[in-house]
């Protein structure tokens, strides 16, 4: 078999760092009580902005902070029609993804195939050409360190701190938590604008450092993949990370399985990470109480401070 | 001595409504006064603006001879104010001690938090482990939270908001000695209630509002119940009656029925067996998320189980759904109004015609008969004195009261065999709960079989012939309702839970 496992795992972290830097946002958005369905729209607002930016600047630190504006941008318009508004989460979701889709392809026409900085590895030659450790360690862009350190910090305030604490008690009674006297809205925003900046790093990411180029359409549904984890994931961001893993290491290994020909449907190879992922979720996840006792009780709820 | 708070002439208006007109009065330390009035006499509103959540239009409050005027809850808590709300605001997925921790300004750290509310627990008798889930809690356990997390802010007044109304008779007990224990180390507490008899052994002094004014003060311990009733009302009320008669037939059986629950807090049901009779009252009591609603939805066919579990008539219908068991005469209101028993955003005609569309044959072909259905609709209004402009207001418009006997009219006018209501009169103030009582002793008396699943156990001993309770999902065996003290009921109803040690 011509399939490197060293080589597969290095190739799983770089597809899976997306997936997971967008599950990793929108996890904390659903934990406050917000289901944004928008995440196909801000990564891929990220991905063009971050592209743009690396291409006209040849920066690539100001190109991953374009990529968070531009998913930043997109979900502030996500948070004002939701929570100013009170516009229905779902559909305004659904029109943010469409909506983004249709921006990005007109911002970034004209920019496929232009060339883009590489990016820089922040671990020595030497550390690199350490045998198996070595390329999986520390091999990698810098993003995909920050990435990890992202769930990490995410994983410790939500369940270690008091700000933890206040953005889960939101999503879990928004009602009471305005009794006791916590911002609903306000706490909201900043959920809403911590995923939109998330996705739209996972945007650049994807566009900057993987790809390095950039096409229509390019996210191919990893927004919904990550939006599928968050769920599946049961909200816990360690979950999340593996899931991201998995369905990166799916995706890198059916690439090699089309290379080495092997006697399956390609139709069946390139949908084959989304099948694996969510049932492996799906089994994970199948104790349905102690699931949705980890759901946020108000998920997708409208919050009105009418009392 | 100066009086701990002082208000004086507080006018809240809402659009179309008065809530508060010109409200004053006085509460002294250490004193427990009972705020009392029916519903949207304006109690909520007041507390709420003791505390902050709600801005009067007029009038001043005084805080130990200081102007207090709190713009939101952390100002109120800041200045000594605390408040048990009677929905609780509690996080269910959250831990005893993350919740108590939201409701503090400047929480410990975990660790010492959970000691100091062992520590205060102790101290007024309601013991509580601080990592468990509040999801997992009973009622009694829920509220004692609430008050841990009131007691921990060292409060010089706390409002409590009809805090007995989901406890057992043993938990009041603990509620009152820890109320009084409170009291008598100067804390004010200001008890909202309509449980009358409560108030005459708990308040000190009482201030009665009636459409939002400031109707009468009195001394509760100096006057009876009924005269405080009738302040509230402004007029007399008449106790529900009927005629004494002998049972008939077995109309509804259900035999040993188990059903786990599917959420995480909900209840499972455990060998629940029992049997009603033609012309029977049989009262379940027992304190709420003891397996009610799960009760109900077994009864009236939303969860399906077994056939041979419940039977009507002696016919199996455990496996027929909700349309199939109307059809047969079973007819159930459950107790969530909006949402369950209603469809808020629809009319009245529309809600007649969702349960009585089969038995008041109000289509044909597949086709909705919409004048003989609003004509269903204005004989429930008419008969059932429902206060509504008419049957094309949606049902979200209606006060509780009057939904409630929109509800309970709807399926009474449709004959049922067995009828099923689950907290008919919750929320439903006085002189239309003696109405809804008095028509489901009537249903009786015309020979209907009926099952009153309710938390008022003044209620229950009313209007039941037989009274069992419902208690961690299993039902305790009927016994007649006539001479049941409030003793025996609270120790069916599984007594205080986990209070065996506390001595009182």
């Amino acid at each position: 078999m011509i399939i490197d496992p060293v080589t597969l795992i290095v190739a799983l972290i770089t597809v899976a760092t997306p997936v997971l830097l967008a599950a990793i946002g929108e996890l904390v958005v659903e934990k406050s009580g917000v289901l944004n369905l928008g995440v196909e729209g801000m990564m891929i607002m990220g991905a063009v902005c971050g592209f743009i930016t690396a291409q006209q600047t040849g920066s690539v630190a100001l190109a991953f902070a374009a990529g968070m504006g531009g998913g930043m941008a997109l979900a502030l318009v996500f948070a004002v029609l939701t929570q100013v508004l009170m516009a229905n989460q779902v559909a305004s979701g659904l029109a943010l993804t469409l909506f983004g889709l249709g921006l990005a392809a007109l911002l970034g026409a004209g920019y496929s195939g232009l060339p883009v900085p590489s990016v820089t590895r922040p671990f020595p030659e030497a550390l690199r050409d350490i045998p198996v450790a070595g390329p999986i360690l520390f091999s990698h862009s810098i993003l995909i360190y920050i990435a990890i350190g992202i769930v990490a910090a995410v994983w410790y305030v939500l369940t270690r701190t008091r700000i933890g604490l206040v953005i889960r008690a939101v999503g879990e009674n928004h009602d009471a938590a305005h009794a006791l006297g916590y911002k609903v809205v306000r706490i909201r925003f900043a959920t809403i604008l911590f995923g939109g900046a998330c996705a739209g790093l996972g945007g650049a990411f994807l566009s900057v450092v993987r790809v390095q180029n950039w096409f229509d359409g390019m996210t191919a549904g990893a927004g919904w993949i990550a939006l599928a984890l968050v769920v599946f994931a049961s909200w816990k961001p360690w979950r999340v990370l593996l899931g991201a893993w998995l369905f990166g290491g799916i995706a890198a290994l059916q690439l090699r399985l089309q290379a080495a020909d092997v006697g399956v449907p390609v139709a069946l190879l390139d949908a084959s990470p989304y099948i694996v992922t969510i049932v492996v979720l799906v089994i994970i996840s199948s104790d349905r109480r102690r699931a949705a006792l980890n759901a946020p009780a108000a998920l997708g709820r409208v919050f009105h401070a009418s009392s | 001595m100066t009086a701990l708070l002082d208000i004086e002439g507080l006018t809240k208006a809402y659009p179309g409504v008065v809530a508060n007109d010109d409200v004053s009065f006085s509460i002294q330390p250490g004193e427990v006064h009972a705020l009392l009035g029916e519903n949207g006499a304006g109690k909520s509103t007041l507390v709420k603006m003791i505390y902050g959540l709600v801005t009067p239009d007029r009038g001043t409050m005084r805080l130990r001879g200081a102007p207090y005027a709190p713009p939101e809850p952390r100002a109120a808590r800041a200045a000594g104010v605390a408040m048990v709300f009677q929905h609780f605001s509690l996080f269910e997925a959250l831990s005893v001690a993350e919740n108590i921790a939201l409701g503090m300004e400047n929480p410990p750290k975990p660790r010492d938090l959970a000691a100091r509310i062992r520590e205060v627990s102790e101290t007024y008798g309601l013991p509580l482990d601080p990592f468990r889930l509040v999801g997992d809690l009973s009622a009694g356990e829920r509220q004692r939270v609430e008050i841990i997390r009131c007691l921990l802010q060292d409060p010089k007044l706390l409002i409590m908001d009809e805090p007995t109304s989901v406890l057992t008779p043993q938990e009041v007990e603990i509620l009152f000695h820890t109320l009084r224990k409170l009291a008598a180390e100067g804390t004010a507490i200001l008890y909202i209630s309509h449980k009358l008899e409560e108030i005459r052994a708990l308040c000190d002094a009482a201030t009665i509002l009636r459409t939002g004014k400031k109707v009468s003060t009195c001394t509760p311990r100096e006057v009876t119940a009924a005269h405080m009733a009738e302040l509230m009302v402004g007029k007399s009320l008449s106790v529900p009656a009927r005629d004494a008669h002998e049972p008939g037939a077995v109309l509804l059986a259900v035999a040993g029925l188990s059903l786990s629950s599917g959420s995480p807090f909900g209840t499972s049901l455990r060998d629940v067996t029992f049997e009603v009779r033609a012309g029977e009252v049989l009262g379940i009591g027992g304190v709420a998320g003891n397996g009610q609603d799960e009760l109900l939805a077994v009864l009236s066919g939303e969860t399906p189980v077994a056939g041979g579990a419940v039977t009507l008539k002696g016919v199996a219908v455990g496996t027929l759904g909700p349309n199939a068991r109307r059809e047969r005469g079973l007819l159930c209101a459950p107790e969530e109004r909006l949402g369950h028993a209603a469809a808020p955003d629809m009319s009245l005609t529309e809600n007649a015609l969702l349960t009585g569309r089969k038995r008041k044959a109000l289509e044909s072909r597949g086709f909705v008969d919409w004048r003989r259905t609003r004509d269903f609709a204005e004989d429930i209004i008419a008969r059932f004195d429902v206060r509504t402009p008419g049957p094309g207001v949606a049902a979200r418009a209606l006060s509780g009261g009057n939904l409630q006997k929109f509800v309970i009219g709807r399926e009474i006018l449709q004959d049922p065999t067995v009828l099923v209501v689950n907290q008919p009169t919750w929320g439903v103030d006085a002189s239309a709960a003696a109405a809804i009582r008095q028509a489901l002793l009537d249903l009786a008396q015309k020979g209907a079989a009926v099952i009153v699943i309710s938390q008022d156990l003044d209620e229950l001993l009313e209007i039941s012939d037989r009274f069992c309770a419902l208690n961690e999902g299993r039902l305790s065996p009927p016994r007649p309702a006539r001479g049941l003290s409030m003793e025996d009921i609270g120790l069916m109803l599984g007594g205080a839970h986990d209070m065996h040690e506390v001595a009182l």
